[in-house]
Parts: structure tokens; C-alpha cells; sequence
């Protein structure tokens, strides 16, 4: 039981060498007879793939060649590398170990552990540089980044308190119960500028301020967890891997604004995430950070969370609170605003778990810290989901004002298969794309919206040449069409009549007057329709139309898809001449489409194969099985 | 969406009903408690038949209407049991461009069942989800509770087959 | 006075009370923005779209009907944005509407078809699939085409919030939303009462009441039939409003002179219904309280709301009046006495209830209510289809000369006409009882406790030196909480009177359709109950006891309220149907 600060400080200094001797150039720091910390990725994505169980081989092999005193095992939360996964980190040297299997456990633990040499043919390419190895902080993909909502993910193990206490966790909590009034912690937010991380980037300070400003009284804390823009998980990553930061947060808030109480909405897709939230959650209450008297003052917070069940819509914020008050998950108009009346009719904060886990840095490091990082008008750093045509699929995190081209090139690795950037998503469903053109935005609230973007959640899928910027519209507004909660007219019909004019597009049957219909039809749903899911629906058409306007007009004039996507609009052929016919192909084929030909072009032994249009579903299947020869081709 | 009507009767036990009504006693003094038992109510039956519904509007006192109306809007919320294998194609936008939607045909044809359908001996259900967080994995399935990742569709049928 | 803000609607000022809404506001500047969804108090949910307006400064456009008014705020409603707004909007309503205009029940009283006139829509300027619904024609009162449904949900909040049962519901989500009863169930299948308030509330030919007049056409075409007609009281009030007259206009010699053209072969008063069901209610009552045995007694002239406590309250159905209501005891006895005494083979009887509701549509199927062997109404049809009939036969309703009902039904007392309003039934039962008990004359007719609008109304009534507990409730949301406090225990009460819908039955659920505009902004109930508390008034018999046409039913016939043969065929029993 923490009772006062002391006891806080206690531990924190207990646990700060462990925390020290998993940072970049960890050598100086002990951690008493501990030599070496062995993290192992426990997020989703590595779990995915059997982290948990190397993770017990690991620990078994360990205890077999003895050396069980010496080495600590940690499951920790995401790296952020997901790409590379699963990964393994050794400190105190940071060595970096990629796609682990169980296979290689035993090696790694014998040579490394054992014999101090680090197994180079299971080690991250990049960071084999001849002889020498680089620690992951010194990789492209870590040096640009500045980790900040993220700093304890893949660092401590979530499921101990006492980590996450060594990273001067609670001490902001502590600081703002003791030290500060509720105005300082509400002016100290609103001097840092940061904005929410999750939709629209409204100043966070605001927020509270407008919430603290109404009668005392009930009033509620809520944490939006239910990140469902699909390709981001910066939230999913927070909560599994420092999910304390989000508690710490939203009890400051709660003390901010006047609130007791409070909720965290999590997607049920996310299993680890509220596994961990709810045993950080109980390890607090227990440890008297949550409950009545925390550290010694008369303040009171305890929080609980409550789960989703699949609605997208939910993710935005009236429609959470309806859902969280057990309801079809419909948003209600706005004003009167949640900081208003908000859960239950009662004035209510509402931010996203990134935007919580800065909020104890902010109050710790103070906001000139914070506002020191970022651009004019939007500061600290973001989170990106990089996703898609992209080499290092990941998390990273990066000041504000970093380019799309350093995120994209640098931080991600650029694009594989030598394929050529073509635009990148950001905002999800309710974003847009920003095309080449425009590679050298800085990233920021205000640019991205000037580019007909927007930050979202921070999802960034990259797209190649080989994407359809059409099909891409259809996907995001066959998502919106899914997800409407289908509660005002606009964003019910209208994202629906809009979808029905892309098919109409992408199956040929497009006509040019149709460009106008998808243009007049989506700004009318922008700016008619109840909540911000309509509102921004039509963005992934708008902004292909804006951006790429020649390629809708070749899949209508033309009648051809230019990425060779819509498979209306082109059709598998085989090549005779470079046909060897090997017959692989036909194997492949689920619909029996593919038969030989009498013809044996110059040369080869075997007839050439040929593809029967009519029998052909245009699922692609036969193309890798002709990666040798390139005989067939899309046309 | 629309749901899919309950095609199965109902056979729910007694045990599940003790079960059931032990969720509904936790959550009687908790306000909009409504999901939580219906997520709980699906873990012990497995779907959402309309017994347990009208079960659980009459312990909580609210128009059947209002728990279906619920149930019906949300996706996790199923009127029918999954397979004994729940086969779930990720179909987010990291995963959608790298090809999950060849997945989704290629499982279509391994199973002969559409998405969203079940098969004939009720061994596998065949759906699509929403984005699990697996990015990094991209694309992905999952078979009950197990993950597998950067699939290609020639990989479907070896996945299948431990299962058959 | 009232806290007033200083606004600008269309670049003019306006002080306006401060808690209003920019809909409210604007009708100060003479602007009716047009809605679908909003219906004041119990739908409220802005998801039309359709009353968007600009407000200076404010993110987007917003929504009039929710949007509150602060001090300087500027608000134009009828820029070329806005006008184009509107336009789009309705254009894509109108493309997931079945538009089956020309021969739709609501052809000319729609509100959508009002609105794409006015906005000049392109029926077809968007074009796509929708999904297809089948016709839920399942109950004899309620018919739902969701088809021609636009999702405004005044329906569901008139079911949910209005009423508090929550029949039907929006279920799935997003293009596929519909408005149905859980798991897709015809609405027989379900615990609904009938009251046709969600009929009224639909701006759209989505619900309808089930058209029941080609029945009493092809009866009054049959030679071999008599067919008669009686008009429950309130049906007087309301009529008028489908041949354009003002709400609130008493036209019962044109409806009297109508039915009449409409080849009836006798057209008689409810009034004298009521006034007889009042002396055997009244009877009962006080033979309740000698006996102490189901009390209260509960009013069961309404037939939503005998559905509803079989339903929801089943342990009530024994405190309800076993009187059956005014229609079939005029349906009973006019096939049994009448048919006597004009020598009619009750078989060859047609008889046809004209009514405020559409639950009563339900009432002539039910069991016991057959006092001649036949059933005692043979068609109920709502005041809608009576003006239908009306039209459909050319009719000139407006300059139609008035007539009188016909003997020996033609007399009906004040306290039968108050019946059509809330706290009527009981307002008359307790002139009755009154002088019954007191054995005396009162001095003041009026019971003025138990009138007025008010969900639930209570009153003491000392009688004969005894207190008479008294309780009023209309609409049903408003019965659940009165009869949740008799079963608490925290309201004691000897006699209720509970209307199915909210102002009873000049506000029911087969009265004339009023758009959202009138709804919001007159006080129909009001201005309809005022018709029947006017006739109350001027009338020279104001008691049903002594209503001399009763008095005659019970000297030829009936010999006494309460005797043996009045109970054989002015009563009936009731079923326990609990909740499905």
C-alpha cells in the first residue's frame, strides 16, 4: 500500500536502475547481480506470432544452463518494429533480435546469454554493420523517433506497477494531489497546446477547462479506447505496454476537473490490451492509487472499463457515451457538448489514450517541455501506424513537423520490391490521401487538413503504384457504409448512393457526369450529416478525386483500372511466346480457367498455356507461380 | 448489416441459465449494464437465441426491443453459434492492401461457404473482422483464438487442413 | 418574464426566450424550418438533417430543432446553401422511398411529398438499391410498410418514450436500420396494444390502420343488411380537421349529415353508450366499495389500455371494470333489444362503430362480445376512414346542412360527450355516483380536478360523508407509474380511469393525422377536449342518469344497472396475456 509520496519515492528509486539499464548505452548502470535483461515483445502483433511461449522456452532454457540468477526475462509491451516481430531485445548492450522462432531459443540463450557472443544470423540486418552491432537505438527506424506517449512501451513489463513506479510513474499524480490546484493542472495543459490525438485535435485544455467550469457535482472521466480506425493500433500498444500512464492520467484529470469517476472504452478486439489495463487497474486500487485518500490527500478516483462490441461509430465521442449508458451506439447532436452534458447527462471529458498517456510527462517535465516539440500550432510528438506498401510496418513516434518522405523513406524503409511511392492514407476512413506531390509535408494537425487529411488516430497506410486510388475510395467508403450507425439521412443513403456510384465507376459503367454527382453528393454529406463519422466519410473520395481525378477519368473514359485492381477492367492473359509451359499456373487456379494451348512457341519444349476470360475469377493466383518467366500479365 | 436470424433451436441448459442469471445479479446496481451481460450471455451460450434475450430484458425490466436493438446493431453480437472453427479474415486497411481480400475468396473456396456462413456440419464459420491490431502481420487470419500472418492465399489450405 | 436573448434570424432582431431552440426561435421570425424527425419532447434527436441552418461562426451547419439560442447569435435559414442542403437531403430520402405517391394513404398529408414539393426535388436524381421489406399487416390495426419508412423514429419514440412500451425498436445498423419488433416479429407476435399513436406520429404512408371500409361498403351495398353506425364522442371534434376546418371545430351535424348521405340506415350517438356504460360502471363501483373486492376499480372503456394491463399488469385485470366499453354495449344492445323490437335478425345486422382508435379495431375480435351470438360490432373504423369514406363518396362535407342522429339513439348527456377526453369517464361516473350516494342533487356539475392534459391527476371526493379516492391517467407510460405506486403501496386509490393515449381518446391513435408543425405547436389535445367540455356545457342534460333514452333502455329492457340481463350483455371478462 502506497500511503504518501515517501513511500512512492521509495520504490521509484528501488526500481529506477532496472528502468536505467534498459536504455540506449546502459553499460554504466547496474542492476545488481542482474547482468543482463532479456525483452521480449508481449504486444499483439508478436504475440500473434508465439512470443509468449519463447518467452517461457526462453525462461526454461535459461534455468537449464543455470543462469537463472544473472538474467531477468521481461515481457514487455510493443517495439514498435511489428514488421520484425517476433523481437528480442538484450541489454544492457540493446542487441536486437528479429522474426525469433522457438527454434532459435536455445542458441540465442547459450551463445549470447551464456558465451557473451550475440548470434549474428538471428540479429536485425540493419544492425549488423560488418563486425560491429548496433544497438536498436542507433537503427534508422528508432534514431529519428521521439518517444514520448510510447517512452515505456517495449521498455518495463506492464503487469508490474513497481516498473512502471521506476520510470517516475505516479510522481505526476503525486505532484498534482499535493502541489498543484486544479487550475495549475489546467493551465499547465493548456500551456503545453497539446490537442487531442484521436479525430479532430481539439486543445485538450479546453476541454477540461470547459468540464472543470460547470457546477460541482457528478461529473465523469472517460478514456475513448476504441480505436477502430483499421490499421492503427498506437492505443491497443499504449494500453498493453504502459497501460499505468493511462490510470495516472485520467485521475489527474479527474482531479482537474472535478471528477471521481471513470471509464475507459476499449474494443473487445483487443483481449491483451483490457487484460492488462484491468490488472493494472486492480494492482493501483490495491496499492491505493485508485480508491478514496490517494497518497495521504482527501482525493478520490477509481475508474472501470467497459467493453465494446464492434461499432466503429463508437470511436466517436457521443456515440461512446451512449454506448457506454448500455445503447445502439448513436451519437446525439452536439451542443450541448459532453464537457456539458455529457454521460448521463453529466459534464464529462472525453480524450483518447494517447492523448492521456503524454499528460503525466507534461505535468512532470512541465509545458514548455512539451511545447518545445512540434510545430506552431501542433505540439509534441504523434504516434503514426505505418501500415501497408511500406518496409518497417510498425509504431513510431515522432515530433511533429517530421515530412511524410523522412517518415515513409526514413523511419519506415522506404517501400519494398522497389516499387515507387504513390500516396499515403493517413486518418483512416475519415482521411484522405496526400499524394508524391506533396511528400514533403510536414506533418501536422493543421497541414493535413489543408491536403484534405486528417491526423485521425494517426493510421499512415502506404500505397504503391500498384494501388487503385478508386478501389482505395471504395474500400474506405465500403467501411464507412458498414459502419453507419445509420442514425440522420445523410451519412445513412448518402454514403450508400456514393458507393454505389464508385462500383458503377470501377465496373465500367461509369460516365463523366457521374465525377460531379460523387463531388456535389460528398460535400453534402460533409456538411450535413449528424457526427463526425458522416462528416469526414466522404473524405477518402474527395481527396482521390482532388488527387488523382486522371485515374478515375481513365477507369470511365478509358474503361481501364491504370493499377490493373478492378477486376472488371482488365483481364489475366498469357503471353504465348514466354509461355515455357510448365503448367504451374494451372495447378493454381481454383476456377480450372487455365488450359494448354497446341502452340509451342520457338524454342520451348511444351505447349503455352492460356487463360479462359470467361472461366477466370481474376483472383491472381496464377501470377507468383509465373514469377520466373512473366508470361502472364494483367490487361 | 443485417443479422442473420437464429437458424438453430434453442437448448440452452440448466446450468447456463444459473450462470446466466448469476451475470444479471452482478450487474444489477450497474448503470447501462445491458452490453456487458449480452457480452457475457454470448460467452456462455455461444449467440444470442432470443430466450436468452427475453431472458435478460425481463430481469432488467426493458422492452425486449431495446436488448435486440442492441444485440442487432453491434457486430460482435451473433443470433447463430460459430463453427466449432471460427475462421476470421482481417479485412482492416493494412491488411485489405496487402491482399487480405484474396484470402477471403481463397477461404471461400477451401470451405464452400460464403463469408459470414457456416458449414454444413457446423465445423467452420467463415467471417470477416475488423482490424485486430496485427498489422505488423499483415495480412492475417484467425482460426478461434490463433493468429496466422503474412499469409498468401496458397497457405489456406494447410491451415484448414490441421483442423479437418 | 422570461429570460430573453437578443438573436438575428435572416439579418433582423429578435428577443427570444433564452432556453428555446433556433426552431422555436425562428417562428418569432415568422420562419417554419422544415423537420421530419423532431416531435417536441419525445423526439428530439436531430437526425434528419433537414432543419440545418447556418449559424455565424459555428463548425458546420446546424440543427434547428436541438441547437440552443445564446445572446448574439446570428442564424440564417434560407440561404442558397441552405436551400441546396435541403434539396439533396430530401432527394436522397426520397431515393430509399417507395414511392408509390399517387395511390399512398398519406397522398396530400405527407409530409415528405409536402416538403420535395416545396423544395421542387428530382424524385430521381439519385437512384440505387434498397432493401426490400415485407408489408406487416399482422394485427386488424396496425399495417407497417418500411418500405416507405425514412428512419425519422417518431414511431419508436411514440411506442418508447410517449408511451413506454417499446414495441418496436430501430434494429441492425447503418443502410440496413429498419424499425421493427425484436428478432423481426410481425407485430402480432408481440406485446403491442394497438394504440395507433405511432399511426399519428408518422410523417410518411410507412403506418397506416388497417383500412376497414370496404367492408362497410360492401355492406351497405347489400340489400339484405342493415347497416347501422353509432360516432364515439370525440369523433365530432376531430373530423373536421380532415375537411380542413381549424382544430377545435365541433362538426357533428355535417358528420351526422354525412354518414347519413353515406347510405346508412341508421346513424346513432355514442354518447348514449357511454351514458349507460356510466350506470352500470357507476353501479359497480359502488358495489365495490360495499363489498371491499377489487378495488380500485379500473376504467375499461379504453381498449389499449385493457390490452396493455393484460399484458404488463396482468394482476390488475381483476380491478377492471367488467363493463364492456360504450361501442360494444351499443353494438349488444342494438342487436339484442333493438333488433327485438324492430324485429331484425341480428344475423342481417351490420353494425359499424365510428372511433377515435384503432385498438377498438382489436376489441370487436375479442371473445365475450357477442351478447346476440353474433359479434356485437361488426367493423370499427377510425375517424381517418370515415373521412375517407366521406371523400371517396363526393360528399361535400363543408356544405352539408346539419343533421341530427336518429331516434330512439339520439340522445346523449354531457357527461357522455366528455368521455373523448381525459378525466371525462371519470368526471361522469362521479355525477352519477354523487347523486346516488348523496341522494341528492349537486350543486356544481363540475369535477375539476380530474380535467386537463395532465399525465396522471389525483383528487379526494368526500361522498355521503365517505372519501372517495380518485386517480386519472392517460397515455400508457403515465398508467405504469400510477399503477407502480397502487402496487407500491404509495398511492391509495378506490376508482382510476386509464386512456391508452395521452389526452385520451381526442388525441388516439385513429384520429386525424396532424403534421409535425401543428403537432409542435398546437395544443391538439387542448383545443379537441375544449369541443367536448363546450357541448358538456350547453347541453340541458349533463348526467348520464338522467339521460331519458337510458332510462327508456332500462325500463323496456335492461329492468336495472347491474341486473342479471345488463350483465349478460353489457359485460365481459378478460385474459391474462403477460409479456411476449
Amino acid at each position: 500500500m502506497i500511503n504518501n509520496i515517501a513511500d512512492l519515492i521509495k520504490i521509484r528509486d528501488a526500481y529506477a536502475g532496472k528502468i536505467a539499464f534498459r536504455q540506449h548505452g546502459a553499460e554504466k548502470v547496474s542492476d545488481g547481480k542482474i547482468e543482463k535483461h532479456v525483452l521480449i515483445c508481449g504486444g499483439t502483433g508478436c504475440t500473434s506470432s508465439k512470443s509468449v511461449q519463447i518467452k517461457e522456452k526462453m525462461e526454461a532454457a535459461i534455468k537449464a544452463a543455470g543462469i537463472e540468477e544473472k538474467v531477468q526475462v521481461v515481457l514487455t509491451g510493443c517495439f514498435g518494429l511489428c514488421a520484425l516481430g517476433p523481437i528480442v531485445i538484450v541489454y544492457p548492450e540493446g542487441t536486437f533480435y528479429s522474426r525469433i522462432t522457438l527454434d532459435s531459443v536455445d542458441e540465442i540463450v547459450n551463445e549470447h546469454l551464456v558465451n557473451g557472443n550475440p548470434v549474428k544470423k538471428y540479429l536485425y540486418s540493419e544492425t549488423v554493420k560488418g563486425d560491429q552491432i548496433l544497438s536498436l537505438n542507433e537503427t534508422t527506424f528508432y534514431k529519428k523517433q521521439k518517444r514520448v506517449a510510447l517512452r515505456n512501451c517495449g521498455v518495463i513489463d506492464p503487469h508490474c506497477i513497481n516498473e512502471y513506479i521506476g520510470t517516475n510513474g505516479y510522481l505526476a499524480l503525486a505532484k498534482v494531489v499535493t502541489e498543484m490546484t486544479p487550475e495549475d493542472v489546467i493551465k499547465e495543459i493548456l500551456d503545453s497546446g497539446i490537442r487531442g490525438r484521436g479525430g479532430g485535435g481539439f486543445p485538450t485544455g479546453r476541454k477540461w477547462q470547459f468540464a472543470a467550469a460547470q457546477p460541482k457535482g457528478q461529473k465523469y472521466v472517460v478514456c475513448n479506447g476504441d480505436e477502430g480506425d483499421p490499421g492503427a493500433f498506437m492505443d491497443r500498444s499504449i494500453l498493453e505496454g504502459d497501460p499505468h500512464a493511462l490510470i495516472e492520467a485520467m485521475a489527474i484529470a479527474g482531479y482537474a476537473i472535478g471528477a471521481n469517476e471513470g471509464y475507459v472504452y476499449v474494443r473487445a478486439e483487443y483481449p491483451i490490451a483490457v487484460n492488462r489495463l484491468q490488472n493494472a487497474i486492480d494492482d493501483a486500487r490495491r496499492e491505493g492509487l485508485l480508491g478514496k485518500n490517494i497518497l495521504g490527500t482527501d482525493f478520490e478516483f477509481d475508474m472501470q472499463i467497459r467493453l465494446g462490441a464492434g461499432a466503429f461509430v463508437c470511436g466517436e465521442e457521443t456515440a461512446l457515451l451512449t454506448s457506454i449508458e448500455g445503447n445502439r451506439g448513436e451519437p446525439r447532436p452536439r451542443p450541448p457538448f459532453p464537457a456539458v452534458k455529457g454521460l448521463w447527462g453529466k459534464p464529462t471529458i472525453i480524450n483518447n489514450v494517447e492523448t492521456y498517456a503524454n499528460i503525466p510527462q507534461i505535468i512532470l517535465k512541465g509545458a514548455s517541455w512539451f511545447s518545445s516539440m512540434g510545430t506552431e500550432r501542433s505540439k509534441g510528438t504523434k504516434v503514426f501506424a505505418l501500415g501497408g506498401k511500406i518496409t518497417n510496418t510498425g509504431l513510431v513516434e515522432i515530433p511533429m513537423g517530421t515530412t511524410l518522405r523522412e517518415v515513409v523513406e526514413e523511419i519506415g524503409g522506404g517501400i519494398p520490391n522497389g516499387k515507387k511511392f504513390k500516396a499515403a492514407q493517413t486518418g483512416g476512413p475519415s482521411g484522405g490521401c496526400i499524394p508524391a506531390s506533396k511528400y514533403d509535408v510536414e506533418i501536422d494537425y493543421d497541414n493535413l487538413i489543408a491536403q484534405g487529411s486528417m491526423m485521425g488516430s494517426g493510421g499512415l497506410i502506404v500505397m504503391d503504384e500498384d494501388t487503385c486510388m478508386v478501389d482505395l475510395a471504395k474500400f474506405f467508403l465500403e467501411f464507412t457504409v458498414d459502419e453507419s450507425c445509420g442514425k440522420c439521412a445523410p451519412c445513412r443513403i448518402g454514403t450508400v448512393r456514393l458507393l454505389e456510384i464508385l462500383n458503377k465507376i470501377t465496373e465500367g459503367n461509369g460516365e463523366m457526369e457521374d465525377l460531379d454527382k460523387l463531388e456535389e453528393l460528398a460535400n453534402y454529406i460533409k456538411s450535413a450529416s449528424l457526427c463526425g463519422l458522416g462528416q469526414t466519410a466522404p473524405n477518402p473520395v474527395l481527396s482521390t478525386l482532388a488527387n488523382f481525378r486522371d485515374e478515375y477519368i481513365a477507369h470511365i473514359v478509358d474503361k481501364k483500372c491504370p493499377a490493373g485492381v478492378c477486376k472488371k477492367l482488365f483481364t489475366y492473359k498469357i503471353d504465348l511466346d514466354k509461355c515455357m509451359g510448365c503448367g504451374l499456373c494451372a495447378k493454381q487456379c481454383p476456377a480450372d480457367a487455365i488450359s494448354r494451348t497446341d502452340y509451342v512457341a520457338e524454342g520451348h519444349k511444351l505447349a503455352s498455356m492460356q487463360i479462359d476470360s470467361t472461366k477466370c475469377v481474376k483472383c491472381g493466383a496464377c501470377l507468383p507461380s509465373c514469377k520466373k518467366f512473366q508470361a502472364i500479365y494483367k490487361g | 448489416m443485417k443479422k442473420k436470424m437464429t437458424t438453430v433451436s434453442f437448448n440452452g441448459t440448466k446450468e447456463q441459465e444459473i450462470a446466466l442469471d448469476k451475470v444479471i445479479a452482478e450487474h444489477k446496481d450497474q448503470k447501462g449494464a445491458l452490453m456487458a451481460i449480452l457480452q457475457k450471455a454470448q460467452g456462455i451460450y455461444g449467440y444470442l437465441p432470443i430466450e436468452v434475450q427475453q431472458h435478460i430484458a425481463l430481469a432488467m425490466d426493458i422492452p425486449l426491443s431495446e436488448v435486440y436493438g442492441v444485440a442487432s446493431f453491434y457486430s460482435q453480437f451473433i443470433l447463430n453459434p460459430k463453427g466449432n472453427h471460427a475462421v476470421s479474415v482481417c479485412l482492416g486497411t493494412a491488411c485489405y492492401v496487402k491482399g487480405a481480400g484474396l484470402l477471403m475468396d481463397k477461404l471461400e473456396s477451401v470451405l464452400g461457404i460464403k463469408n459470414g456462413e457456416i458449414t454444413a456440419d457446423r465445423k467452420f464459420s467463415l467471417d470477416a473482422t475488423r482490424c485486430i491490431g496485427a498489422c505488423g502481420l499483415a495480412p492475417v487470419l484467425t482460426v478461434n483464438e490463433e493468429v496466422y500472418g503474412r499469409l498468401t492465399p496458397d497457405m489456406i489450405a494447410g491451415i484448414i487442413a490441421k483442423y479437418n | 418574464m422570461e429570460n430573453m436573448v437578443n438573436i438575428k434570424i435572416n439579418d433582423r432582431e429578435y428577443a427570444v426566450p433564452a432556453n428555446s431552440t433556433v426552431l422555436e426561435a425562428a417562428r418569432y421570425a415568422g420562419v417554419d424550418i422544415p423537420t421530419l424527425c423532431y416531435l417536441k419532447d419525445i423526439n428530439e434527436i436531430g437526425a434528419c438533417r433537414l432543419c440545418l441552418v447556418e449559424v455565424k461562426g459555428a463548425r458546420g451547419l446546424a440543427a434547428a430543432c436541438v441547437y440552443p439560442v445564446n445572446e448574439g447569435m446570428e442564424v440564417y435559414t434560407n440561404t442558397p446553401k441552405i436551400r441546396k442542403t435541403r434539396k439533396t437531403n430530401l432527394e436522397l430520402v426520397v431515393s430509399a422511398h417507395k414511392k408509390k405517391c399517387l395511390t399512398c394513404i398519406r397522398s396530400t398529408s405527407c409530409e415528405l411529398q409536402k416538403l420535395c414539393n416545396e423544395y421542387g426535388v428530382d424524385e430521381d436524381h439519385f437512384q440505387g438499391n434498397n432493401n426490400a421489406y415485407a408489408i406487416d399487416d399482422s394485427t386488424p390495426y396496425i399495417v407497417r410498410d418500411n418500405e416507405k419508412c425514412i428512419l425519422c423514429r417518431r414511431c419508436v419514440a411514440a411506442c418508447k418514450n410517449m408511451q413506454g412500451i417499446g414495441v418496436i425498436g430501430a434494429n441492425d445498423r447503418g443502410f440496413d436500420t429498419h424499425i421493427a419488433s425484436a428478432f423481426e416479429k410481425t407485430l402480432d407476435q408481440t406485446s403491442c396494444i394497438g394504440c395507433g399513436q405511432c399511426i399519428v406520429a408518422c410523417p410518411v404512408g410507412a403506418l397506416y390502420e388497417k383500412d376497414d371500409t370496404a367492408k362497410v361498403l360492401a355492406a351497405i351495398a347489400d340489400p339484405t343488411k342493415h347497416v347501422a353506425i353509432c360516432a364515439a364522442p370525440s369523433v365530432r371534434a376531430t373530423i373536421g380537421e380532415c375537411f380542413d376546418y381549424e382544430p377545435g371545430t365541433d362538426v357533428e351535424g355535417k358528420m351526422v349529415a354525412a354518414m347519413k348521405a353515406l347510405g346508412f340506415d341508421g346513424v346513432y350517438d355514442m354518447n348514449l353508450t357511454a351514458d349507460l356504460t356510466i350506470m352500470e360502471e357507476a353501479t359497480e363501483f359502488l358495489e365495490r366499495m360495499k363489498e371491499g373486492k377489487n378495488l380500485p376499480l379500473i376504467t375499461s372503456c379504453s381498449p389499449g389500455w385493457v390490452k396493455y394491463c393484460e399484458h404488463y399488469f396482468p394482476e390488475f385485470t381483476d380491478n377492471l371494470s367488467s363493463c364492456k366499453s360504450p361501442q360494444q354495449m351499443f353494438g349488444a344492445m342494438y342487436k339484442t333489444y333493438y333488433a327485438q323490437k324492430v324485429g331484425l335478425d341480428p344475423k342481417d345486422i351490420v353494425f359499424v362503430s365510428a372511433i377515435p382508435c384503432t385498438a377498438k379495431k382489436f376489441e370487436v375480435t375479442r371473445d365475450h362480445q357477442n351478447a346476440a351470438g353474433v359479434c356485437d360490432v361488426d367493423v370499427a373504423i377510425t375517424t381517418r376512414e370515415l373521412a375517407r369514406m366521406i371523400k371517396q363518396a363526393g360528399i361535400s362535407f363543408r356544405a352539408l346542412p346539419d343533421a341530427k342522429f336518429d331516434d330512439p339513439f339520439s340522445i346523449g348527456s354531457g357527461a357522455g360527450a366528455i368521455f373523448g377526453a381525459t378525466g371525462g369517464v371519470m368526471e361522469a361516473a362521479l355525477r352519477t355516483a354523487a347523486e346516488v350516494i348523496e341522494g341528492k342533487k349537486l350543486e356544481k356539475l363540475e369535477f375539476e380536478d380530474v380535467r386537463g392534459i395532465q399525465g396522471v391527476k389525483k383528487a379526494v371526493y368526500k361522498l355521503g360523508g365517505k372519501e372517495i379516492r380518485v386517480a386519472v391517467a392517460s397515455g400508457t407510460a403515465n398508467a405504469k407509474r400510477l399503477l407502480n405506486e397502487v402496487k407500491a403501496g404509495t398511492t391509495k386509490v378506490d376508482f382510476i380511469e386509464i386512456m391508452a393515449c395521452p389526452g385520451g381518446c381526442v388525441n388516439g391513435g385513429g384520429q386525424p393525422t396532424q403534421p409535425a408543425v401543428v403537432r409542435n405547436n398546437v395544443n391538439l389535445r387542448e383545443l379537441r377536449a375544449k369541443v367536448l367540455y363546450t357541448a358538456d356545457k350547453n347541453l340541458d342534460v349533463r348526467k348520464s342518469h338522467e339521460n331519458s333514452a337510458v332510462k327508456k333502455l332500462y325500463d323496456e329492457f335492461f329492468e336495472k344497472p347491474g341486473s342479471h340481463k345488463a350483465h349478460e350483455i353489457l359485460h365481459t371478462s378478460y385474459v391474462k396475456r403477460g409479456l411476449k
